[in-house]
């Protein structure tokens, strides 16, 4: 074989301009000079706007007194408490509505999303109504449904309706008697969290055990009996310290009891609706997504129906559905601030009255802003675990 | 081994037997969809209580008992509340509606100019018709018409101060011309500005990379009233002293902005599903960066997205309702506005002023989530993954 010369020639380098690498180094520095000189323009001006203003920046205001009340406190609050509390309220009430909203709304999503599976046709029709109705409504239409449309037409609270368990709804809100702790009441707490720990080492032996040898062993029900049963063991040996306190009707109003504002009831049953629907439909998109043939190979195993969801299932459906599980979450965190349209107290709504009272534009809507941010961030981090353990485990 | 004995095969056909009687018609359609065992049968039992329960009186509410014209509350009011109704009558109002549909559609905008904003709707029915409708020819002529002179005009005809028509200030625009302007203009700019966001996010550029993917991911981390209060509060605080913008603008530019980053997600989720082999092949045929996304990928990339980006769209639409907080009256901002109207309060008004307003959003938002799953039935070429 004849050895072929190459003939080497010095590459034909490309115009300067048509270098890939000096255009993005152009194109690049174009860009940070364009946007730096914007930055630069826009804080000028705010230093100038400010100082006609005669507003200090910095979060130093944050020290002075709030002058307003908050109608939704989970901490000790007053009119003369500073600036920086009345936030901290706001951010707690956030808090709050979005771990109730996120709790109910999986719930119900869950429910209906394998309602649209059902082999039941009325079930699945129910369904897919609820789904369509609420995914195609903006929430903050469905919370001032619930506000003006059903809580505020409620009869006042001379004739509140009468509930189970001596609850009263009325125009001013859900009552429900108050649980009064006496003394000793800790060791039920005690007792409850033993009783948690006792079941997670009670698993965690019985199924080391099935792994070694097969064997079975019931492990809901002991759970159950630990879980419920110590609490209750507990609060019959501290001579039972629970006692209520009912709500009692008077000819105006209704005093004793534990008072649930309509803001937060408006606010917790439409976001609970509203992310529903979606977490609906990424239920229902989760269980399609496990072929059928995993329920065949396990059912040709001879595993029950049951067990079937539980082991073959529900744990493949879950990766499917966590990721956009999460970004539900945060999305209902993030629609909780639509609180500020019914007057909940929100972290928004809290932040925008010190905004009004104060003129610090940019440190409130700053506040807010890492707030939210990091919200998201810690509900991704969480999420993220959960979705890492159910992870498909590859090698 | 067992010996199989195979010296009589059959030869002919056997003759068809009519269906099982338990598989046809409607007994065993109940029987295999509604009461198929205990457990369903149940379910039924509850799904059937749940509807008669709830389906009578909504019709009642809704149908029977509902007054649909009269002058003011006394209508929709029973005896007791100063109205005309009967002790215990409830229904809805839709007088209410039907008293306030003009200022629903186009809030306190001039009644003697009323038929600008008409015309504008009829000439944005006119060219969208014929875009969504595959079968019409011309295609690219419309969309230039709808995207291009449409907002020309649209523009001309509803702020008017030229051509002989008097101004109109958008403080006086409201109603359903608000969301549907908001989300038009929402629409058409977040689309482009999300696709050269999520392009600059795939970027090999380490600082446009950065840029975007900061502005991407705080947009995305925080709810969209922060941003319309930046955009109402803090715009001012960043121009000189003497620059005001309009409100309607800042709205705008807020609702455009967060809806291009949730856009960009939704068009990087497309880039990223495109096999590298289009990339290459692209490169390998000389084209450059532009050439290479514009006839190559985001042809591909942004056909598998579709139903993202409809729903963003849908998001976007149903966002635009926020812009009631912060004072501007959108359709919702006009409904809720009208009930503290003392002619028209009475318990009935607030539900029936937000079932209508509901009603309106899904027709829109249902409408466009069809739509959608029409043109992926009908764009599917079968390479979709």
């Amino acid at each position: 074989m004849a050895s072929q010369e190459i003939l080497r020639e010095e590459p034909s380098r490309a115009s300067f301009i048509n270098d890939p690498k000096v255009r993005s180094l152009v194109f690049q520095a174009v860009v940070v000079v364009v946007l730096g000189a914007l930055v630069w323009w826009i804080v000028q001006n705010t230093i100038d706007n400010l100082q006609r203003l005669h507003i200090a920046s910095g979060f130093g205001f944050l020290r002075g007194r709030a002058g307003f009340d908050i109608s939704d406190s989970a901490i000790a609050y007053t009119s003369d408490s500073t600036y920086g509390r009345a936030i901290v309220v706001g951010f707690i009430n956030t808090l709050i509505v979005a771990a109730a909203g996120i709790v109910t709304a999986t719930i119900i999503g869950f429910i209906v999303g394998v309602g649209r599976l059902s082999r039941n046709w009325l079930i699945r029709k129910i369904c897919m109504v609820y789904v369509e109705v609420f995914r195609n409504i903006p929430p903050l239409l469905v919370i001032f449904f619930w506000y003006s449309g059903v809580l505020s037409v409620l009869p006042a609270p001379r004739d509140s309706y009468h509930l189970p368990f001596g609850s009263f709804l009325n125009q001013r809100g859900f009552y429900f008697p108050r649980a009064m702790w006496g003394e000793g009441s800790w060791l039920i707490l005690v007792a409850f969290l033993v009783g948690i720990a006792m079941a997670w080492f009670v698993a965690r032996k019985a199924h080391q055990r099935q792994m070694a040898t097969g064997q079975q062993f019931p492990v809901f029900w002991t759970s159950l009996a630990l879980v419920v049963g110590l609490p209750v063991l507990a609060y019959a040996l501290s001579g039972f310290p629970l006692s209520f306190d009912f709500p009692k009707q008077s000819t105006f109003n209704l005093t004793g009891g534990f008072q649930v504002k309509p803001e937060f009831l408006s606010l917790y049953l439409a976001l609970s609706c509203y992310t529903a629907a979606f977490i609906a439909e990424i239920v229902r998109a989760g269980i399609m997504g496990v072929s059928k043939g995993q329920t065949e190979a396990a059912g040709a195993l001879g595993v029950r129906p049951g067990s079937i969801l539980r082991l073959v299932v529900v744990p493949q459906a879950m990766r499917i559905v966590i990721p956009p599980l999460t970004s539900q979450y945060l999305n209902l965190t993030k629609n909780s601030s639509l609180a500020i349209a019914i007057g909940y107290p929100d972290l928004t709504a809290t932040a925008g009255t010190v905004l009004n009272q104060t003129g610090q534009a940019i440190e409130c809507v700053l506040i807010m802003m890492v707030v939210y941010l990091v919200l998201s961030l810690v509900t991704s981090a969480v999420m993220n675990v959960v979705n890492a353990r159910m992870a498909l485990v590859e090698r | 081994m067992q010996e199989h004995d195979t010296s009589w095969v059959r030869t002919e056909m056997a003759l068809a037997q009519p269906a099982p009687a338990g598989v046809r018609g409607l007994g065993a359609w109940v029987r295999t969809n509604l009461v198929g065992s205990v457990g369903d049968t149940i379910l039924t039992v509850i799904g059937i209580a749940l509807v008669v329960m709830i389906v009578p009186q909504v019709v009642s509410w809704a149908f029977l008992n509902a007054q649909w014209t009269g002058p003011d509350r006394t209508v929709c009011a029973t005896v007791a509340q100063g109205g005309i109704q009967p002790d215990g009558w409830s229904g809805a109002c839709w007088a209410f509606v039907n008293a306030k549909f003009g200022q629903f559609m186009f809030g306190r905008y001039p009644i003697e100019e009323r038929w600008r904003p008409i015309l504008v709707a009829i000439l944005f029915v006119a060219l969208l018709v014929p875009l969504l409708i595959p079968r019409v020819p011309r295609k690219g002529l419309n969309a230039i018409l709808f995207f291009g002179a449409l907002p020309v005009v649209a523009f001309i005809l509803l702020i008017g101060g030229m051509f002989g028509l008097p101004h109109v200030e958008t403080s006086l625009w409201g109603g359903l011309l608000v969301t549907l302007s908001l989300s038009f203009v929402g629409i058409a700019v977040s689309l482009p500005l999300g696709i050269v966001l999520a392009l600059g996010r795939r970027s090999k550029m380490p600082i446009i990379k950065t840029l975007c993917v900061i502005f991407i991911e705080t947009v995305r981390g925080i709810p969209l009233i922060t941003v319309l209060f930046m955009a109402s509060v803090m715009l001012p605080l960043f121009l000189p002293e003497g620059v005001t913008f309009d409100k309607f603008l800042r709205a705008l530019i807020g609702v455009s902005l967060f809806a291009a980053a949730y856009m960009a997600e939704v068009v990087r989720g497309g880039l990223q599903a495109i096999p590298k082999g289009q990339y290459e092949g692209a490169d390998s045929l000389g084209l450059g960066y532009w050439q290479k996304m514009n006839l190559i990928v985001l042809p591909q990339a942004l056909k598998l997205v579709i139903p993202g980006i409809v729903n963003t769209f849908i998001g976007m639409f149903k966002d635009t309702s926020l812009v009631s907080i912060i004072s501007m009256f959108d359709l919702l901002g006009v409904v809720k506005q009208n009930f503290s109207d003392a002619n028209w309060a009475t318990p009935q008004t607030a539900r029936s002023g937000l079932i209508f307003a509901a009603f309106v959003f899904w027709l829109f938002c249902f409408g466009m989530s069809r739509y959608s799953m029409f043109t992926e039935r009908r764009l599917d070429t079968g390479h979709k993954r």
